[in-house]
Formats: structure tokens, C-alpha cells, sequence
């Protein structure tokens, strides 16, 4: 099944994600900032990653174009977490080298909808 | 979702008091970009999971809130001290509405109204920002039931944002029937072809009843990174210049994201941690508790066939050996566990700072605050239950203590007062210190008022200590006016009881003038606790060593009847009251003597007294078992606890047996009388 790495500072939009994305069948990976993330991405391999924008320590904008520096991560799909008022922040998002996005607040539904856009 | 909900909470009042606490940081006019940085994620944490988890009006608030956050964090607002406190009652909003949310109860919605209502008039017009949405055109709702030709043309670097053109495609055949023609013409040479480019462009028959919003959205991700085209299938003529791909604002975006990178949040290092429920922790030091019993009743069965083994056997020695060793990591886990509910008491002492911050203003005093101590750990029972007496006495400090700026310089000193708060470990227990340099407690005053509430008689002469300790009398209030911050006369007392009723104690020094300083001396821990173990006729007490000053036997010479009834005992250049433990607690005392019995001396809310005992048995460290849970209160004990021999032993609360032996000797200190009034004869023989 896909692997998939769910980075957000908040924990219970972490447990969320985590768990819609579980409860789907992915196995899913979560990390509190973007350091973290990078830290675990380096070492293991995801078909997806979902981040959050605004993070201690890295925020999701850094982390995205640090993994798309990485060979193994030059076209894998990276999702932003971002909300509706932040049209800016989606074009960050994209010009760091995100594939796209997510708007908050979201439902369990919509989280499984739009991975499934990425991942089929 | 349900099952978030908990999680949200804490970290969203976690991310109020960070909020909180880093307003008040704030140094308006020179802020710092981290500091505002920080402030606004926790406000963002906090709008988007209150908007994921269906809080839409706490979400709605936090927006406004937030949006203000935004534009002094980019720079385009300045930092004033009204936007600060706009920003701190806001906190004060959210707070209460997650409150409201976790716990039930009604919003208050005029207040929530009236912030939002300041947050937005501070706004200005910009306030509908949240409208800007940018999944934009008019003819989105087109509508088509024949079908759509969608011209899709990646651009060239399309694939280095993990988009893949494959899943839209694949997306639409979720809407409709799709016929494909790729249009491979721009593939260059296999020279010039770059494998992690794209080529392709594809001209897209969409059939069925879809909106063309839909469609949209299938390419929302990629509309700059692509030239798509849609039209109706059927009216070709129609709209055909249009142009869908709207790239917008591509010159702001890398600005911005320059600006909001975070440097790396030294404040919040956070440690490597993990949530567990309370009741988890606690069901583990109840069972340690428990097991601390079995290990010391095992150790007492040990000694006991070891004294009696004569034949000095290896297996005994053995058994021993591993008892010893048992006791030593059974004591070890139960200090580890109750190591998990100790927090630092900065839990407490950050209320402290947002509390002055508002009193100073509204009293209009300057007021610094220090604090030291703060990573000085405790109980989180004791923590929880010592921050409402904290607030009172800091109020109290406001209110009574630290002077006005012009009765201050009158009185030479600096316009500045200080408020410093300090704890630190003392023994087995807690010290938490309050200072202030205001101008002290008036005793003349805390005088004339006991008099004319007949607290103390007229011709009574009190000692400094004595008329300071008046303040904590129910019904004292020396405030010349009421106030709303304090004062009506039922704060001290209660602030008393609550230290006391978790075995801890309060006093006052005060140098009229000066300043106050407050102590409050807490138990490390509510769970387990030093003991003496004592002998009063068959039965076995504890009492908790922290209240034990010495253990003496009793001179006839040192004692001393007063009006020819009680007890006294003249202890080195003090008397002190005798209790006789068999009264209190009613039993028969054999002998009837005093001279020559053990008397523990013990000190409780600042009182002193003898306790009169039949032996003193051995100190260790006792599990408490409330009384409260497993039976109901009583009036001298502050628990029970299982010896290792599996008997039951009482824990006596010695502020409680002085109180219940004034009581029952039913006259005002220091004059003590026999516990059960009839002990004019007990007198007499000690005499």
C-alpha cells in the first residue's frame, strides 16, 4: 500500500490525518515540523507527502523545496495544508515545488478524495 | 472526529497560554518577527483545527484575530500596546469559548461579539479579506449537458511539481466519457530530450452532464503550469478567446515566503514527550503504592525468619539479600513514577505575568515582576490546587501591598514596585515565596479591627508574628475601600484552608514599609509521605515527619498548669500546650503521669504542641490512602495507610489534632486546657 508522510506541528490534526489515512489502508508516517519530516524522509522512502505551512523550527514551504532538492523525492507528490484565506501561500507552496494543495478545514472525505487524486 | 476533540483542546490551550505569554513579551514599537511569528502559529493551529473540527465560531474569531496577527507579522501593521490588548482579550475569548466547547455551558456571546467587534474597527476596512477566493471566474457555473473539448497543454516543467498529467486525465474520466489525442508534435530530438520534461499536449473530449467547475478543478493545482482551454462542446462560436489560465500574483509570493521562515524556535524546545491520561498515571502509582506495601511486609516477614533462623542458613542469607535488593527497586520505581506527575511550577507562575499586566493598569501602579525558580518541580494535584490561592495572593500584592507611583516616590522609593515570586525545594517539600516592597501590612490597623471584631481582647498583647498572622483570619479585610481586584474580607482565610488542606502552610513576614513577604510550604507529593510511626495505647499512628520539630521526654519540672486545669510545657524558653493523644482520639490512657513519657513536639499552621505518646516506633516512608474515598473524613486525620505487617494505620493531620484539641478544650490559645475538660485532675497530678 502507499506510504505516506503527514507532517503538521498541531497533534490533533496529525492524529486526523493519520487516522482517516489508516483507516483507508495507507500506511502513514507523521512528523511535528518540517526538520523532523526531513529527517525521516531522508531515510525512508513515501509515495505522498502532506504538510502543513505554518511549523516551528521548518516550516512546510522550506521542507518542500528541501525534498524536491533530494533525488528520491524530485516527483513525488507533496501536498500543503493551507486555508482558504492564504491564496498566496498555495502559490508558495507551488513555486517550492508543491504539487498542490489541501484547504482548511477539511473532512476525513475531502482528505481521501484529494489523496486519491495523487496517489489514484 | 470525536475522538480529536481532546487532543485539539489541549493543544489549543496550550497554544493560548504560548500566545499569551509571548504577548506579553511583546516589546511594543521594537518587536520581534520571531516572537509575532510565534503568536500567529498558534493562532493559525488554533483556526484550523477548530475549523476542521467543526468549531466554526471559534474558527470565525480566531480568523479575525489571526488576520491581525498577519499584517503585523508582515510588517504593514505596527505593533501598538492597543493592538496588544485587543490581542490579549482576545486570547481571553478564545479561551473561553474552547472552555465553553470542552466542558458545556453557554457562550458568552455579547463579549465574544464586542471583541470581534474591536479586533474588526482596529482592522479597519480590511476585515473581508477572507472573501478573497481565488477559485475565480464568473462562467465557472457553466453548465453543459453535451459535454466540454478541454485543450490541455502541460508546460514544459509541469512534471518537477509531482503532477502528473495521467491522474487529471484519469480524473476526468470520474466525471464523464473521455476520448484523449495526444498531440506529440513539440517532442524534440531524442538528443535535446530531456527525460524530466514534458511534451505532451492533449486535446480532451469530456462527454456527459459535467460542470464546467469541475473540470476546473481537476487542473486547480496546475492552472500556471499549464495552457488549458474549455469549451462547450456543442457552441464552438461561443467564448472563444476565452483565456482560463489566470496566473495571479506571482510577483508577491517569494517575498512572502522569505518573510515567514520561521529561524528555529529556541523558546519552545520542546522535549522529546509523549500525552498519557492522568487517570493511566495514577492507576500506576496506586499500584506502586501497593506494591511498596507487599515489598515491606515481605521485608518484615523476611527479618523476622531471619531473626528466628539460628542454623545461619545460605538460602536465608540469600532471601535477605534479595529482599534488600527488592526494597531498593521498589523505591527506586516509586520515585521514577512519582517523578511522571511533576511538572515545573512555571505552570503556576506564567498565569502570573498576563495577571499583573492587567491589574498594573487597571490599579495604575508600575509593577515589575521577577520570578526565579520556575523549573522547580511538583506534584501536578499540588500544582493544579495551588494556583488559585497564587492569583489571590499576587492580586493581594496589587491590591493592598505595592503603593501608587506618587505614594511611592513620597515615600523615596522607586516609582517602580516589585513583585518576586520564588520557589525551591526545601526538604521533602515545596517552597514557594511572594514577595513584594510595598508598604507592608499595617499592624495598627490589622490591630484596631481584630479588637472591634473582638478577635483579639483589648489589653491583649500580640507579638509582630501574631498580628501579621491576623490577615489570615476569616472576616479581616483591612482594604479602606472594596475593590473588585480584593478585599472583601474572604480571601486570606480561604487561602489558608486551601494550602492547609493539602498539608501545607502559609505565613507572613511583613516589615511595615518595606514590603510582605509570603510562604507557602507544600508537600512535594500528595501520595506518599514521611512517617513516624508512634505507639498510643494499642494502637499505631503516623505522624508526617515534615510536622515533627523533635521527640523529648518530659520533665515534671518543665510542667506547668495554667487556672489550675491544663497542661502546659515549658520547653526551653516557650510553652507550648500538651496533648494527650488518648484523649483526642479516645482512648484509655493507662498511666496517668506525665513525667517521664515521650512527647513528640510538633508544629502545625504555625501553632505548637506536645504530643503525648506510649513509643516511637520506626520512620518510613508511608503510600496515603484516603480516608475520604474509602470512608469518609475525619476530623485529625489526613489518611490511612497499610503497615508491611498488613495493619491499618492512621495518619494524623496535626493542624487538625491542635485545632480538634482547642476545640474540645473549648477556650482560645495560647491558655490550652485538657481535651476532654475534665482534666483538672491530669493537671494536677503532673504538677
Amino acid at each position: 500500500m502507499a506510504s505516506i508522510l503527514a507532517v503538521d506541528d498541531s497533534a490533533s490534526m496529525r492524529q486526523m490525518v493519520s487516522f482517516t489515512l489508516k483507516g483507508a489502508g495507507y500506511d502513514v508516517t507523521e512528523a511535528k515540523d518540517g526538520q523532523e519530516a526531513l529527517q525521516i524522509a531522508k531515510s525512508n522512502s513515501y509515495n505522498l507527502v502532506i504538510t502543513d505551512i505554518n511549523m516551528p523550527i521548518m516550516d512546510g514551504i522550506t521542507l518542500t523545496k528541501e525534498l524536491r532538492s533530494l533525488p528520491a523525492y524530485k516527483f513525488t507528490p507533496i501536498l500543503t495544508l493551507t486555508t482558504e484565506s492564504s491564496g498566496e501561500k498555495k502559490m508558495a507552496g507551488k513555486q517550492a515545488g508543491a504539487t498542490g494543495w489541501i484547504v482548511k478545514p477539511f473532512n476525513p472525505d475531502q482528505l481521501l478524495a484529494t489523496v486519491k487524486k495523487v496517489l489514484g | 472526529m470525536q475522538q480529536f476533540h481532546q487532543t485539539f483542546f489541549e493543544e489549543s490551550f496550550e497554544g493560548l497560554d504560548i500566545m499569551e505569554n509571548e504577548l506579553l513579551n511583546l516589546d511594543v514599537g521594537n518587536a520581534d518577527s520571531e516572537v509575532i511569528n510565534t503568536i500567529f502559529r498558534s493562532a493559525h493551529s488554533i483556526k484550523g483545527g477548530s475549523g476542521t473540527f467543526g468549531f466554526t465560531a471559534v474558527a470565525e474569531f480566531t480568523h479575525v484575530a489571526e488576520t491581525l496577527l498577519d499584517e503585523m507579522r508582515d510588517g504593514v501593521r505596527q505593533v501598538t500596546q492597543e493592538s496588544v490588548d485587543i490581542l490579549l482579550k482576545s486570547v481571553d475569548v478564545m479561551r473561553a469559548m474552547l472552555t465553553t466547547l470542552s466542558d458545556g455551558g453557554e457562550m458568552d456571546v455579547d463579549n465574544i461579539a464586542s471583541v470581534q467587534m474591536e479586533l474588526e474597527q482596529l482592522l479597519g476596512t480590511e476585515s473581508n479579506s477572507s472573501t478573497t477566493d481565488e477559485v475565480s471566474d464568473s462562467n465557472n457555473s457553466d453548465e453543459n449537458s453535451e459535454g466540454w473539448l478541454i485543450s490541455f497543454r502541460p508546460h514544459v516543467e509541469m512534471l518537477r511539481t509531482g503532477n502528473d498529467p495521467v491522474r487529471m486525465i484519469y480524473a476526468l474520466t470520474e466525471l464523464g466519457q473521455v476520448s484523449t489525442k495526444a498531440d506529440i508534435s513539440d517532442i524534440p530530438t531524442f538528443v535535446d530530450l530531456n527525460p524530466e520534461d514534458s511534451f505532451l499536449g492533449w486535446e480532451i473530449t469530456l462527454k456527459g452532464d459535467v460542470k464546467k467547475e469541475d473540470i476546473v478543478e481537476v487542473f486547480d493545482w496546475v492552472e500556471d503550469e499549464c495552457d488549458l482551454d474549455i469549451q462547450p462542446l456543442i457552441n464552438e462560436s461561443k467564448a472563444t478567446t476565452e483565456e482560463t489560465t489566470t496566473p495571479e500574483a506571482v510577483a508577491a509570493p517569494s517575498e512572502i515566503a522569505s518573510k515567514a521562515k520561521p529561524t528555529a524556535a529556541k523558546k519552545t524546545a520542546e522535549s522529546a514527550s509523549i500525552r498519557v491520561g492522568i487517570d493511566k498515571v495514577d492507576e500506576i502509582i496506586n499500584l506502586v503504592g501497593e506494591l511498596v506495601i507487599t515489598q515491606s511486609m515481605l521485608g518484615q516477614v523476611g527479618s523476622e525468619i531471619g531473626n528466628a533462623d539460628e542454623h545461619n542458613s545460605p538460602y536465608m542469607e540469600k532471601l535477605l539479600e534479595g529482599l534488600a535488593q527488592l526494597e531498593r527497586n521498589t523505591r527506586e520505581i516509586q520515585e521514577s513514577v512519582m517523578r511522571i506527575r511533576m511538572l515545573p511550577i512555571s505552570f503556576v507562575f506564567s498565569r502570573v505575568p498576563r495577571l499583573v499586566h492587567d491589574l498594573s493598569s487597571k490599579l495604575n501602579k508600575q509593577v515589575e515582576l521577577v520570578t526565579t525558580g520556575e523549573n522547580t518541580e511538583l506534584d501536578k494535584t499540588v500544582m493544579e490546587k495551588i494556583g488559585d490561592p497564587m492569583v489571590h495572593l499576587v492580586r493581594n500584592a496589587l491590591d493592598h501591598g505595592i503603593e501608587t507611583p506618587d505614594v511611592r516616590k513620597a515615600a523615596g522609593k522607586s516609582e517602580m514596585g516589585t513583585l518576586s515570586l520564588n520557589a525551591y525545594h526545601k526538604g521533602g517539600s515545596i517552597v514557594i515565596e511572594l514577595s513584594d516592597d510595598g508598604a507592608g501590612i499595617n499592624k495598627e490597623r490589622v490591630l484596631n479591627k481584630a479588637r472591634s471584631n473582638g478577635l483579639v481582647g483589648e489589653n491583649e498583647n500580640l507579638s509582630d508574628d501574631a498580628i501579621n498572622d491576623l490577615i489570615f483570619h476569616p472576616g479581616l479585610s483591612t482594604a479602606e475601600s472594596l475593590s473588585d481586584v480584593s478585599g472583601r474580607g474572604v480571601g486570606m482565610d480561604v487561602v489558608r484552608k486551601n494550602i492547609k488542606s493539602l498539608g501545607g502552610s502559609v505565613r507572613v513576614d511583613s516589615v511595615e514599609g518595606k514590603g510582605a513577604t509570603f510562604t507557602i510550604q507544600l508537600p512535594l507529593t500528595l501520595a506518599i509521605l514521611d512517617g513516624q510511626l508512634v505507639k498510643v495505647a494499642d494502637e499505631t499512628f503516623i505522624i508526617p515527619l515534615v510536622s515533627i520539630i523533635e521527640s523529648i521526654q518530659v520533665k515534671s519540672a518543665n510542667l506547668s498548669g495554667i487556672a489550675g486545669k491544663a497542661a502546659l510545657y515549658k520547653l526551653r524558653d516557650e510553652y507550648i500546650p500538651v496533648i494527650r493523644a488518648h484523649n483526642v482520639f479516645g482512648m484509655e490512657d493507662s498511666n496517668s503521669s506525665l513525667e517521664d513519657r515521650l512527647m513528640v513536639v510538633v508544629e502545625g499552621d504555625g501553632a505548637k504542641a506536645g504530643i503525648i505518646v506510649d513509643d516511637l516506633l520506626a520512620q518510613q516512608q508511608v503510600v496515603i490512602k484516603s480516608l475520604e474515598t474509602n470512608y469518609k473524613r475525619v476530623d485529625g486525620l489526613s489518611g490511612a495507610t497499610i503497615l508491611g505487617d498488613g495493619t491499618v494505620a492512621l495518619i494524623l493531620d496535626i493542624s487538625g489534632v491542635i485545632d480538634m484539641f482547642k476545640t474540645l478544650s473549648n477556650s482560645v490559645p495560647p491558655s490550652p486546657v485538657d481535651p476532654d475538660g475534665n482534666g483538672s485532675d491530669i493537671a494536677e497530678k503532673a504538677a
